[in-house]
């Protein structure tokens, strides 16, 4: 005590504290290096997509990339000036070389061109594509899934059975996407003879995310009080109608939650569609078809399974970058756009149905 | 042989209860509950159950926790179907001469006649114009002028409508416990049941909320007949005619309810009321 800095509870160096403050310091680090993983991966992605879909003149975003379907380059001389042109351009542009000589009387000359695929024109048909595989599939796994889900806790009665059924459920959702792709075209493509078609990629995609749907629903309705399915039942009401009424309508928002995840998931697997449904390159666009069931047996080209194709199924080379990370951006943003949509919907719902 | 107005009961091993002159009835039977055992899978519940309950009186089961008086109360609208496994192994149970359990009774009929008031209260999370009107709308009524008739006529039966008159269109969840509780009431009420099960209705008020639902049970039994579980022996003995005392699913003793608080014939009945145990 005879130091007047020491008291009853003065801090010494110790064993303990020095452990106390290196595991602080290795959660922070471990928290940290994914912040530098997430920022450098989106960093990257934004950085050198909006590269491809932003421009510096007016309107500021390159139209072009989001509204025509992938085009072939053609990168040329000629009379000593550069050119990169898309090949309908290039064909336009090389008839009127062509005019021009005649006119002059002089021999076409020959324009030749190195030719990029998929490294010019836009990437339209893959949104479509993406989109329509989105929201059939996920109407499709809400379905069955909320379905299921009702079943399962509501109607059945618990016991080895029902925890047999969740654990098969769960177990679906440990399946490789690529199994799933597998089992699409065996299922779908060969046996039900649907062909890569948008069908067939709805469901497999569907069976895919089933899992997600279903625990997350059947979370939701067990989150619903039985206090309501008491007092509705109490009241004369029947089974269906207190699902219906007192049930289903505050279960809504937990279920949306789920499909969120559900929605990016959808739209982010690649392997489950390359067999069922993607196609590499489709000239019409899925309404030019010719009857009303068309629709339905098409395939579709997709975002993600374009990053695959222009990323490795295609000659690598400095054109080739644009409409990787273009398309990397895009594709970001629209998932993002569908699941700020769903949490919007999902928050209206919640104020609504709130208890 | 025994009439209603004398009817007791006891269960086996249990020393009798009171002599049955000290109940004076007016009115006629409406529940009969006969010789009921019912379990929960292998639990047994309720053990020879015999009691019943007159018309247009509140009739009070009391008794310990886990004593079977809910379980008795939910079979009476047969709740107790949607618990698996649940079920009235032995006896019946008789509403007007009809036993419910025979498997030609509609329990949606069933529960429209007989309304249930719960433990927690529970209004659904909507306005409280639609909580009055769930049940009905359910029946298809869509008549815009005969429900707000029944809005009203319910709202004024469960002594809410004053407080809540301007502000029919608001949450149900909006409003104070007590207030929640009697809109349930108004909710059950609003169906036209004959007979109102309340379970418990009042343990989760605060005293001043207890005394307007204990007023509004004094109003209704005209209109209805109520059977209220409780476990709070003064509320008993404030709002009913008659008290049943069940200890470990049994019925020990069924009277009067001024007899069972002043001179209870079985020992254990007067130790519960008396507050030695339970």
């Amino acid at each position: 005590m005879s130091d007047q800095s020491q008291h009853l509870f003065s801090s010494r160096p110790s064993a303990r504290r020095r452990a106390e403050s290196g595991v602080a310091w290795i959660f922070r680090l471990a928290t940290y290096i994914i912040l530098l993983a997430g920022v450098v991966v989106f960093g990257d992605i934004v950085i050198k997509g909006s590269r491809t879909v932003f421009q510096s003149e007016f309107p500021f975003i390159n139209v072009a990339f989001l509204t025509e379907a992938p085009k072939s380059l053609y990168v040329f001389e000629h009379e000593g000036e550069h050119y990169e042109m898309a090949d309908d351009d290039f064909r336009d542009f090389r008839e009127s070389v062509e005019a021009q000589a005649l006119a002059a009387g002089e021999p076409a000359p020959e324009l030749k061109a190195k030719t990029y695929v998929y490294s010019a024109g836009g990437i339209f048909p893959n949104i479509v594509g993406t989109i329509l595989l989105v929201v059939g599939s996920m109407t499709i796994a809400l379905v069955l899934g909320v379905a299921s889900a009702i079943y399962l806790n509501e109607y059945a009665k618990q016991g080895a059975w029902v925890r047999f059924i969740r654990l098969a459920i769960l177990n679906l959702a440990g399946v490789p996407s690529i199994v799933f792709g597998l089992f699409g075209f065996g299922m779908f493509v060969i046996f039900f003879g649907w062909n890569v078609s948008l069908m067939a990629g709805w469901f497999t995609l569907a069976f895919m995310v089933l899992p997600v749907v279903i625990t997350a629903s059947e979370e939701s309705l067990k989150a619903v009080p039985m206090g309501f399915r008491e007092g509705s039942l109490a009241l004369g009401a029947t089974k269906w109608q207190t699902i219906r009424k007192a049930v289903l309508p505050y279960a809504t928002p937990g279920i949306l939650t789920s499909s969120i995840l559900g929605i990016a998931r959808v739209a982010g697997e690649t392997a489950p569609i390359m067999f069922t449904a993607a196609y590499v390159v489709r000239d019409k666009l899925p309404w030019q078809v010719e009857q009303a069931m068309d629709f339905f047996f098409q395939g579709v080209m997709a975002l993600p399974y374009h990053i695959y194709v222009v990323s490795s199924k295609i000659p690598q080379n400095e054109y080739s970058e644009r409409v990787q990370y273009g398309t990397a951006f895009v594709f970001l943003a629209i998932v993002a756009l569908i699941a700020t949509s769903s949490i919007i919907l999902r928050n209206r719902l919640r104020a609504r149905y709130r208890w | 042989m025994d009439s209603p107005a004398s009817s007791s009961s006891t269960a086996p091993g249990v020393a009798p209860a009171v002599p049955q002159s000290s109940r004076t009835e007016t009115t006629p039977t409406l529940i009969d509950i006969q010789n009921v055992d019912f379990a929960y899978g292998d639990t047994k519940a309720l053990h020879d159950i015999t009691l019943q309950i007159p018309e247009k009186r509140v009739t009070a089961f009391i008794g310990p926790s886990g004593c079977g008086k809910s379980t008795l109360l939910r079979c009476l609208n047969r709740m107790n179907d949607l618990i698996d496994g649940a079920k009235v192994e032995r006896g019946s149970i008789k509403i007007r001469d009809i036993d419910i359990y025979r498997p030609d009774v509609d329990v949606i009929e069933l529960r429209k006649r007989v309304g249930m008031v719960f433990q927690k209260s529970n209004p659904f999370p909507k306005s409280i114009y639609e909580n009055i009107t769930y049940g009905l709308r359910l029946q298809g009524e869509s008549n815009k002028a005969r429900l707000d008739e029944v809005v009203e006529r319910s709202l004024r039966g469960a002594a809410l409508w004053d407080e809540v008159k301007d502000r029919l269109h608001t949450s149900g969840l909006g409003l104070s416990g007590g207030q929640q509780q009697r809109l349930c009431i108004a909710r059950a009420i609003a169906v036209a049941p004959e007979i109102i099960l309340m379970d418990e209705p009042c343990s989760a008020l605060d005293p001043i909320a207890t005394a307007k639902v204990e007023e509004l049970i004094h109003e209704l039994k005209e209109k209805f007949t109520i059977v209220i579980v409780t476990h709070n022996m003064q509320q008993a003995a404030r709002c009913s005619d008659g008290t049943a005392f069940f200890y470990l699913g049994k019925l020990i003793e069924y009277a009067e309810t001024q007899t069972i608080f002043m001179n209870p014939g079985n020992p254990q009945t007067e130790a519960y009321v008396s507050g030695r145990f339970g």
